[in-house]
C-alpha cells in the first residue's frame, strides 16, 4: 500500500513537470522565459498573455484529456474483453466518429451540398460525435440481446469494419483536396480544440470518467469473467451497458475533438499495470489515468519539438510497448 | 436447501431433463453424477439462476430463484465454475475478497468483519500462505482452493462446483472433496458438485444426484449403489458397468 502511494506522488510530480514542460514548448516565436513570465503572473503584454491561456494553456489542457480519456477506455475494455490487446475503438466507437467526420467532410460535397446546411452548423467534432454515438445504440442493442460478451466483440469489430468500408468508399469518390483534409484529421490535432469547444469537451470526458469510477466495483469483478461476476452478484447487462457508455463518451469525444489518437488505450493500461503491479482498479484506474496523462504530455512535447500529428508520436512510442505485452503472453520474455 | 419442482431443462427441441423434481437438505455433500452432455453443467447453471429452465422452480432456502435479486441471490448461492482463471497482479487474498462483493459498497470497501472472513475462508481451505501469492505462478490444484476459498468468503448457505477434481490429481481430488464433505457438515452448507469420479462420489459423499436423460434420481450415495441406477445410466457395450460399481 505505502509502495502505491508512493507511485501516485511520483507520478503526480512528474505531471506537473510534464505540464509546465508542456506549457513551455511551442512553436511559436514565445521564448520559454516569457511564457514562464505568463505564468508566474509578470507578463503585462495582454496579447502575450492571450496566446498562452488559449493557445499554450488550451492545447496542454486537451493533451491531459485525451490521455486520461483513452486510458480509461482501454483499461475498460480490456477487462470486460478480458483481453489485452483490446482497446477504446475496439466496438468502432472511434470508427463512428471516422465516419461522422468522412460524412461531413467527404460526403456533404459529393451531395454538392455547400457550407452553410445543418450539418456545416454543428462541426467536426459534431460530426464525430453523432457518428460515435450511433454506434454506441448499435453495440448497445447487441449486447442487450448477446449474451456472450465474445459475440458483442465481434459484431463491435464488424461494425468497424463497415464504418470503414463506407469510409473508403467516400475517399474513392472525393476530390484530393477533401481528401487532404480529412486525411489530416484522421492523423489527429490536439490544436483543433478551441476554449470554447474545450468547454463542450471537458464536461463529457470528465462525465466519462466518473461512470467509470462508478463502475470500478463491477470491473473488478469481471476479472474473473462474466459467469464469475453474475455469481457474486452483478447486473452484467447493467454494468456493460454502463461501461460501454463511459468508453463511448471517452473514446468518441477524443476522436471527435482531436481525431483517432491511437495506442495510447492500448498500452497504457500495460504500463499501468506493469508500473503498480495490482489488476484491482481501485489502483489501476488512477493510475492508468495518471499514466495516461503523462505519456500524452510527453507525446504532445514531443510532437511539438519535431512539428509533427500527435498520431505519428504515440504509435512511434506506443508500439514498443504493445510488443513488449505480446512478447510477455507468449513468454518469450 | 435446494428444492427443484417439475424442472424441464433443454436447448431448442433437445430436452435435457423432464419435469423432475428433488429437495437437498442443509449440511450435506451431493456428487452430481451423469455422462457428457447429460445437463450437468446446465443443471448447475439453473439452479444458480444463471440460466431459465424450460418450465418449472427452483427454491433456494425457500426463495425462487427467477424472482430474487441479482445481490439477494449471491448472498444464497455461490459458485465455482470450470473456467480456469489466472489473473497476474492480483494477490490470493484479494481474489478471495472478491467473494465479499455481495455485502460490499458501491467501490467494495471491506470492513475488519469482511478481512475476518476472508482469512478465515482462505484457513479452510489450507491456503493461507498464499495470501501474497499470485494465480498466474500457482499449480491448477492451488487456483481451485483460492476459488473455492472465494465461494466461501461469499458466505451462502448453498455452493455449487461444476466438476471442481477436473484438473487435480488423485490425491487432489480425494483431498479437495474431503475437504467439502467437512465443511458441509461443519458449517451446515449444502454443497452439490459435479463430477465423473464415480469412486469419490460414492465413497466420500452424502448423496448422489444422477441424471440419465430425460429422468433425474436422487437418493443416498449407499441406496444409489445398490439401485443399479448407475449402472443403467453409465450402461456402455462391452463394458459390465454395474460390477464394476459393486466394487467401489
Amino acid at each position: 500500500m505505502r509502495r502505491t502511494k508512493l507511485l501516485f506522488w511520483l507520478f503526480a510530480v512528474i505531471m506537473v513537470l510534464l505540464f509546465v514542460a508542456d506549457v513551455l514548448v511551442g512553436d511559436s516565436s514565445l521564448s520559454p522565459s516569457r511564457v514562464w513570465a505568463v505564468i508566474t503572473g509578470n507578463e503585462t503584454d495582454r496579447i502575450v498573455v492571450d496566446v498562452v491561456l488559449s493557445i499554450r494553456l488550451v492545447r496542454v489542457v486537451v493533451a491531459m484529456l485525451v490521455g486520461a480519456a483513452l486510458s480509461v477506455g482501454g483499461l475498460q475494455m480490456q477487462t470486460v474483453f478480458r483481453n489485452p490487446l483490446a482497446d477504446p475503438y475496439l466496438l468502432g466507437i472511434s470508427s463512428g466518429a471516422s465516419l461522422g467526420v468522412a460524412l461531413m467532410i467527404l460526403g456533404l460535397p459529393l451531395l454538392h451540398l455547400a457550407p452553410g446546411s445543418v450539418f456545416q452548423s454543428i462541426g467536426i467534432a459534431g460530426a464525430g460525435w453523432v457518428g460515435a454515438a450511433f454506434i454506441l445504440v448499435c453495440v448497445g442493442i447487441v449486447s442487450r440481446y448477446v449474451k456472450n460478451i465474445l459475440g458483442v466483440l465481434i459484431i463491435g469489430v464488424m461494425f468497424g469494419y463497415i464504418a470503414g468500408s463506407i469510409i473508403q468508399i467516400l475517399q474513392y469518390l472525393s476530390s484530393a483536396e477533401q481528401m487532404k483534409m480529412f486525411f489530416l484529421w484522421s492523423m489527429g490535432a490536439l490544436s483543433n480544440v478551441t476554449v470554447d469547444k474545450l468547454f463542450v469537451m471537458m464536461p463529457v470526458i470528465v462525465a466519462g470518467l466518473l461512470i467509470a469510477v462508478i463502475s470500478i466495483k463491477s470491473l473488478n469483478l469481471l476479472l474473473l469473467g462474466e459467469d464469475y461476476a453474475q455469481s457474486m452478484g452483478l447486473d452484467i447487462k447493467k454494468s456493460r451497458i454502463l461501461i460501454f457508455t463511459s468508453v463511448a463518451l471517452l473514446a468518441g469525444t477524443v476522436t471527435a475533438f482531436c481525431g483517432p489518437v491511437g495506442f495510447i488505450g492500448l498500452a497504457v493500461p500495460h504500463v499501468a499495470r506493469m508500473i503498480f503491479g495490482n489488476s484491482d482498479h481501485r489502483v489501476l484506474l488512477p493510475g492508468s489515468m495518471l499514466v495516461g496523462i503523462n505519456a500524452m504530455l510527453v507525446c504532445d512535447i514531443v510532437s511539438k519539438i519535431f512539428v509533427l500529428p500527435v498520431n505519428c508520436i504515440t504509435a512511434l512510442l506506443g508500439v514498443p510497448v504493445v510488443i513488449w505485452v505480446v512478447c510477455k503472453n507468449l513468454r518469450l520474455v | 436447501m435446494i428444492r427443484i419442482e417439475n424442472l424441464t431443462l433443454g436447448y431448442g427441441e433437445r430436452i435435457l431433463l423432464e419435469n423432475v423434481s428433488a429437495t437437498i437438505e442443509g449440511g450435506q455433500i451431493v456428487a452430481l453424477l451423469g455422462r457428457n452432455g447429460a445437463g450437468k453443467s446446465t443443471l448447475l447453471r439453473t439452479l444458480s439462476g444463471m440460466s431459465r429452465p424450460l418450465s418449472g422452480r427452483v427454491f433456494l432456502d425457500g426463495n425462487d430463484v427467477s424472482a430474487m435479486k441479482p445481490v439477494t441471490l449471491a448472498r444464497t448461492v455461490s459458485l465455482v465454475n470450470t473456467e480456469r482463471v489466472r489473473i497476474p497482479n492480483l494477490y490470493c487474498k484479494d481474489v478471495v475478497a472478491l467473494g465479499r462483493a455481495p455485502y460490499t459498497n458501491w467501490v467494495g470497501r471491506m470492513s475488519d468483519h469482511d478481512y475476518d472472513i476472508v482469512q478465515h475462508s482462505m484457513e479452510l481451505v489450507g491456503m493461507n500462505d498464499y495470501a501474497y501469492k499470485t494465480m498466474d505462478c500457482m499449480s491448477d490444484g492451488e487456483c481451485q482452493r483460492i476459488m473455492i476459498a472465494r465461494a466461501l468468503a461469499q458466505d451462502t448457505n448453498i455452493i455449487l462446483l461444476d466438476e471442481p477434481t477436473s484438473f487435480l490429481d488423485l490425491p487432489n481430488r480425494y483431498e479437495l472433496v474431503s475437504l467439502l464433505r467437512d465443511m458441509a457438515h461443519r458449517e451446515n452448507k449444502c454443497i452439490l458438485f459435479s463430477t465423473h469420479e464415480l469412486d469419490i462420489a460414492l465413497s466420500l459423499c452424502d448423496s448422489i444426484m444422477l441424471i440419465d436423460n430425460p429422468f433425474m434420481y436422487f437418493d443416498t450415495a449407499e441406496g444409489m449403489k445398490k439401485s443399479g441406477l448407475i449402472g443403467k445410466a453409465f450402461r456402455t457395450p462391452g463394458f459390465d458397468f454395474d460390477s464394476f460399481v459393486r466394487i467401489l
